[in-house]
């Protein structure tokens, strides 16, 4: 019971993040920004559900692939968010300042 | 519980849709990847919703392919199609 | 029956998704943004695969149709010129007949869907009952590797041709790259590939594996390691050329040799061409795979290279341009 209460909590959070995530990516004034708004959708966002989702698993192994794929994802997208604001920088783009 | 995994995905669905009017706007080739890369975390998000409400754990598989393969694509683009050189 | 709205009203939204994605994609005068659309659309489509309960299906189309060529027309696009970045937008005449014609066509293709069977008499009947023969049980894999493994086999082919038409069109590449390289390796990119590397071939040992019983097999795993390779390739590293002789030439056509010969072999034991023994189905299907998979990455990753690499014999050919001295 506990643990459908959490799992609940938890996913709609991690919906919440995610959401939070589309929304910086529309409403941010330049790649930065919209960059860091991203980052959150995949680490804490996609952290919550896959959470949420250990708590209902059926097995060991299938908690051990989730917790795989979101690992993965967090490495992968901190790697790609430096490549892509190393890039932009380099590019020229400037932060957006008030 | 079957139904809240289904609502959620739908909610991550739509915020993906949502997400690509920033492929049609950019300004810059970075916005419009970016917002491939959010897309390819939500199908993740919502593929593993999927194998939990439709019990086939064969879906956990194809997430793992697609955050991989999103790396592949985002290093394509930053070290192919926007590199560091000032044209476009 | 809650849950069986939902799940239509998912299926609902991504199919007006795709739909509104794909005419996105072919109207955009900006090459960039249709490419980056076209690989939201390989997304969704894997999503529609797994809805339409094609998880192999969706592997592939994840990897190859999402993944690599993503990759493939990105670094495509950053070979063409300024100018060849934006396209016209063609007349009006052309615009309205062609909208006129292809009324005309949804129309046709309407009428045939919807008076199709609403219940597909397929062979998954023959095909479920014949399978403790064919050494497998996922069922694609039977049907790919043993009830219809001709069809697997030119395929192999067809690759391999592909891959001689894009190395005859090339010319030879030099170990210069023609994209600007930068005077530092980025440490990042250096790790993020050294950890990933590993794990991809990890995996593709895994679909490989797993194909036998659940949806997997060659093909995905091949493009999953075909996508290691890029990886690889985007890391700046290249392959030294003792190997890209007859290293890399054995290693392409290892799949389509060894196929062939596992066919003919049985023949001797009086069996038809590429009829397998029950017993041996399993494990020979397996063996098939592997070296099947071995060749569909490497030729993958070369395509995505798209030059012949240059091998020592090759002194005769001018490094800076590639042709013959």
């Amino acid at each position: 019971m506990i643990l459908d209460i959490l799992t609940v909590i938890l996913l709609l959070v991690g919906a919440l993040f995610f959401l939070a995530g589309t929304l910086g990516l529309l409403r941010f004034p330049d790649v930065y920004t919209r960059l860091h708004a991203l980052t959150k959708a995949d680490n804490v966002g996609l952290g919550l559900i896959v959470i949420a989702l250990m708590l209902q698993a059926d097995s060991w192994f299938v908690v051990g692939k989730l917790l795989f794929i979101w690992i993965l994802i967090l490495l992968a997208g901190s790697g790609v968010a430096h490549l892509v604001a190393n890039t932009a920088q380099k590019r020229g783009i400037k932060p957006w300042k008030k | 519980m079957d139904t809240l995994y289904l609502s959620v995905a739908l909610f991550l669905l739509l915020t993906l849709v949502a997400g690509m009017w920033r492929i049609l706007q950019g300004p810059t080739p970075a916005d419009r990847m970016l917002a491939a890369q959010l897309f390819g975390t939500t199908a993740v998000a919502c593929l593993l919703l999927l194998a939990q409400v439709l019990q086939q754990s064969a879906l956990r598989d194809v997430a793992l392919v697609f955050a991989l393969l999103a790396v592949v694509t985002a290093v394509a683009f930053v070290k192919r199609a926007w590199t560091e050189k000032h044209d476009t | 029956m809650e849950e069986i709205n939902v799940l239509l009203l998912f299926d609902v939204v991504l199919g007006l998704t795709l739909v509104w994605l794909a005419w996105q994609t072919l109207s955009s005068l900006d090459l960039f943004r249709a490419i980056v659309l076209f690989i939201a659309f390989g997304l969704l489509m894997a999503l529609a695969w797994v809805r339409l309960d094609a998880p192999d299906v969706a592997l592939a189309e994840a990897t190859i149709g999402a993944g690599l060529t993503g990759a493939l027309l990105l670094s495509a696009l950053a070979q063409l010129s300024a100018s060849q970045k934006n396209e016209t937008k063609p007349s009006l005449f052309i615009r309205l007949t062609l909208g006129v014609l292809l009324f005309f066509l949804v129309i046709a293709l309407a009428y045939t869907v919807l008076s199709l069977p609403t219940k597909a008499v397929g062979l998954s009947v023959e095909v479920a009952k014949n399978i403790e023969l064919s050494g497998v049980s996922n069922p694609v894999t039977a049907v790919l590797l043993n009830y219809r493994s001709y069809d697997t086999l030119l395929e192999l082919g067809v690759l391999l041709l592909a891959l001689l038409g894009v190395w005859s069109l090339g010319g030879v590449s030099t170990n210069k790259s023609s994209f600007p390289k930068s005077s530092f390796v980025n440490p990042v990119l250096d790790l993020v590939t050294r950890l990933l590397v590993p794990i991809f071939i990890l995996f593709s040992g895994y679909l490989l594996w797993v194909g036998a019983f659940a949806p997997g097999g060659a093909f995905q795993a091949g493009a999953v390691l075909a996508a290691a390779g890029v990886l690889v390739f985007l890391s700046d590293w290249y392959l030294p050329s003792k190997y890209s002789g007859f290293a890399l030439r054995l290693v392409l056509v290892i799949g389509l040799v060894w196929f062939v010969s596992m066919g003919f072999s049985f023949v001797l034991l009086d069996n038809a061409f590429l009829e397998y023994p029950p017993e041996f189905a399993g494990g020979l299907i397996l063996l098939i795979e592997a070296a099947a998979t071995l060749s569909i990455g490497i030729s993958l990753a070369a395509l995505f290279l798209g030059r012949e690499p240059a091998t020592k014999s090759d002194s005769n050919i001018d490094i800076d341009t590639g042709v013959n001295k």
